[in-house]
């Protein structure tokens, strides 16, 4: 990244996301919710509370999950950004969406590409992960419809799924 | 009012050199941004007052954590994750841990940092008890150089730090003599995760010969700083536990702290709560003697 000479200064950003690389010119403080969502129309990535409390708008930043509206963009110059747009091809991502499906872990959907997301973070170290693994794993992703079980049970449907294959 | 990203700077020296020479240059003007857990939450409110930052987030010097035979030396942009995954800070200093594993939920781990939670002196923080009781020690640089300061006398007042307006903290080092204690950490809150605390406890203890012969206490969200309880470890040293020492050490703790009403709890539940939290502490150290 080129520092920003002075305020008000736009900076070109290189990155790659979902496996493409890609390159925006952006304020270094706008968030890289902001321009994940407006710049790149990836408008999968949700904003809850804005604040890192909600995990909304989690992504995977160099394999690790993270709020995205507490990165600046200029902090994710060079970086690898996943986003829920670019998981459709991950193993996991067929038993987990026919698993949230029929557990009714997704209501209202604001907060299921998050969860997918946490809940895929979660997998790839902790393939057989106990319950309060599970718990642990989503406690930063918070969800106003479902009570959780059903996200849980969808977890764990996933898990059981893919060791059994 | 949200705030509009056109009014910020942000730079990344990309190397400790260079950034303490900025905040040099230009004393109290640059506010260093490491995971942003923080800061992005003031700044996305429109509450930050600072426009220049300055990102140390990608400085190696200060992510790595090293072990030497008498102590372990912890970069201050060390995140939570890392914490929580290296095998001696797991072994020797579980508060430590544990603390970690108590911050926000796992994508704010993986971006906060333990210098950051320690330079934004929130007396809530779930990890400040535990650096008091393994009696940690910060080293500060700037491009003056370097100095050492005991981390208990960090926290001037409320929010308030030892920190110069040009210097950074690098490293907290934690001296590894404490294998051998009966540890106990615990939080009260809403929920583990995300949730900050009413009140947090870390404690050490050790026994020999029927009597406490060390005890470390200090507890999260009861006064303007995380509080190390002197008094009450000085009454119990050397003391046999048992009812009326614990009930003593109640009434103790409860003169030591400053506790507030506020959105989380109430001064007079934290008070209760402290008590209750170093009691049940001290009734674990005594289970443990008698297994001994």
């Amino acid at each position: 990244m080129n520092p920003s000479p002075e305020t008000g200064a736009k900076c070109e950003v290189l990155f790659t996301v979902n496996g493409e690389a890609k390159k925006v010119l952006a304020y270094p403080m706008e968030r890289l919710l902001d321009v994940l969502r407006h710049d790149l129309k990836l408008t999968g990535t949700k904003e809850g509370c804005g604040e890192g409390e909600c995990g909304s708008c989690s992504v995977l930043l160099d394999g690790m999950l993270v709020n995205s509206c507490l990165v600046p963009v200029a902090q994710a110059s060079g970086a690898s950004i996943v986003t829920i747009e670019g998981i459709s091809a991950h193993a996991l991502m067929r038993p987990l969406q026919e698993s949230f499906l029929g557990c009714g872990g997704a209501q209202c959907g604001i907060c299921t590409p998050g969860m997918i997301l946490a809940a895929l973070h979660l997998l790839e170290k902790k393939p057989e992960p106990t319950l309060a693994d599970i718990q642990e794993g989503l406690a930063g992703n918070l969800c106003r419809c479902t009570g959780y079980m059903q996200i849980f049970e969808a977890v764990a449907r996933t898990a059981r799924r893919s060791v059994a294959e | 009012m949200r705030a509009d990203p056109a009014e910020y700077r942000l730079v990344s020296p990309g190397n400790l050199h260079a950034v303490l020479s900025l905040m040099a240059g230009e004393p109290a003007q640059w506010l260093p941004i490491a995971g942003g857990t923080d800061v992005m939450v003031l700044y996305s409110a429109g509450k930050l007052p600072n426009r220049k930052l300055i990102n140390i987030w990608n400085i190696p010097e200060i992510r790595q954590i090293e072990v030497f035979p008498d102590r372990i030396r912890i970069g201050a942009a060390c995140a939570y994750t890392e914490l929580r995954r290296h095998e001696i800070v797991s072994r020797e200093f579980p508060l430590l841990a544990t603390a970690a594993s108590w911050t926000g939920g796992i994508a704010n781990q993986n971006r906060g940092t333990l210098g950051g939670n320690i330079a934004n002196a929130s007396p809530a923080a779930d990890s400040l008890p535990a650096l008091l009781v393994y009696d940690a020690e910060l080293t500060l640089i700037s491009v003056r150089g370097e100095r050492r300061v005991a981390y208990r006398n960090f926290h001037a007042g409320y929010k308030q730090t030892a920190l110069a307006v040009d210097e950074l903290i690098r490293d907290i080092s934690l001296p590894r003599r404490f294998r051998g204690y009966v540890s106990h950490a615990r939080k009260v809150g809403a929920r583990n995760a995300q949730a900050i605390s009413k009140v947090c406890l870390a404690a050490l203890g050790q026994i020999a010969n029927g009597v406490i012969r060390d005890v470390r206490l200090a507890l999260g969200s009861v006064a303007p700083v995380p509080l190390r309880l002197s008094e009450t470890e000085h009454m119990l040293i050397g003391k046999n536990i048992e009812p009326s020492l614990i009930a003593a050490a109640k009434k103790s703790v409860v003169k030591e702290i400053q506790p507030i009403d506020d959105i989380r709890s109430t001064a007079r539940y934290r008070a209760a709560v402290a008590g209750n939290l170093v009691a049940e502490f001290l009734e674990k150290l005594a289970a443990e003697r008698a297994r001994a």
